[in-house]
């Protein structure tokens, strides 16, 4: 892909005028949880900073998706974006940018901060269930 | 390689690894943040609306945008990632046609945004290869049996994005008045552009 941060031209960012319904308007959040759009805009910013290549991320997704799909057949407990940030850890230790065992370290002390702590970025939906449909 | 802490929350994964990602200098918090209000508020199905509109109302256009969607496309402003390389098929009387990405969630971002969840669901990348009129009749788009239905994985070499027909009593109507008809779905190729 050239140029797919689109840092170059970021018009397209900036377009949201129209007749036709924004995104939103379809019915349904492009995200279902916090989490979710963060684990999405760290892979595109990961990729803009040209830290990962996008098709290397893809190829770690399908793998992933295929992955649940065989271990499911019952496709109980589906997240997209569950497989999503698998792959991105998965190309993230691979790329040697960070260690499985650096985030399972950083993601224990997250968990043991003591309730009512504000979470930072994470909000208050660490608790929040996988998206089922 | 296993990934890390799998059975941890990933609210919690997501922010150990945006944290570690952040204090090493890899990732701008700001980037990330600029991305996700960008596909959440401003890049969605109005941007193909457009395209759409544009293509049922200048035949020198429609020609260009079959013949090279992502430049046709991009004459209209929009692109970036995943548009790359956009196939725009044309829905006729005789075929109509339908996209899936059968291995993950491939989709024309700059004109579509992000897919919808049943477009990644598991059942609809297996279904609408297998049994494609079944699953467009649980839409709601009943084809008739002389219709020709194509089915298109969409990939990392093509993103496909679907022309539909120009709805019946709308000669009269402006570009802007058509782009109001044409909804996601009926660029996925999972309904028709609304009558008016």
């Amino acid at each position: 892909m050239s140029d797919p941060g689109g840092r170059a031209d970021r018009s397209y960012l900036l377009d949201s005028s129209g007749a036709a319904a924004p995104p939103r308007d379809n019915g349904e959040l492009v995200f279902a949880a916090p989490w979710e759009s963060r684990a999405f805009g760290v892979a595109l910013a990961l990729h803009d900073a040209g830290r990962i290549e996008w098709e290397d991320f893809r190829q770690a997704l399908i793998a992933e998706i295929g992955a649940w799909e065989a271990a499911h057949p019952s496709r109980e407990g589906w997240s997209y974006y569950e497989c999503w940030l698998r792959s991105l850890e998965r190309v993230a230790c691979r790329q040697g940018l960070v260690g499985a065992d650096d985030l399972r370290g950083r993601a224990d002390v997250l968990a043991a901060r003591p309730a009512g702590h504000d979470h930072g970025e994470a909000g208050h939906h660490h608790g929040e269930a996988a998206h089922h449909h | 390689m296993t990934s890390a802490a799998e059975h941890l929350d990933p609210a919690l994964r997501v922010e150990a690894l945006a944290s570690l990602l952040s204090e090493r200098g890899l990732i701008d918090e700001a980037i990330i943040e600029r991305f996700v209000k960008t596909y959440e508020q401003s890049v969605g199905p109005m941007n193909g609306a457009k395209v759409v509109a544009k293509a049922w109302t200048d035949s020198d256009y429609r020609a260009r945008l079959l013949a090279d969607g992502t430049a046709a496309i991009a004459e209209l402003g929009f692109k970036g990632p995943q548009g790359e390389h956009i196939v725009v098929l044309e829905n006729s009387p005789t075929v109509h046609n339908v996209v899936v990405c059968t291995l993950c969630s491939c989709y024309p971002w700059p004109v579509l945004g992000l897919p919808p969840s049943w477009y990644k669901d598991p059942a609809y990348r297996s279904r609408i290869v297998r049994e494609p009129r079944q699953v467009l009749r649980e839409f709601g788009l009943d084809l008739d049996d002389q219709v020709e239905v194509r089915v298109h994985d969409s990939s990392s070499e093509v993103r496909y994005m679907v022309l539909p027909e120009r709805p019946a009593g709308t000669e009269s109507r402006s570009e802007e008045e058509l782009a109001a008809l044409v909804t996601r779905d009926a660029m996925v190729g999972v309904a028709r552009a609304a009558a008016p």
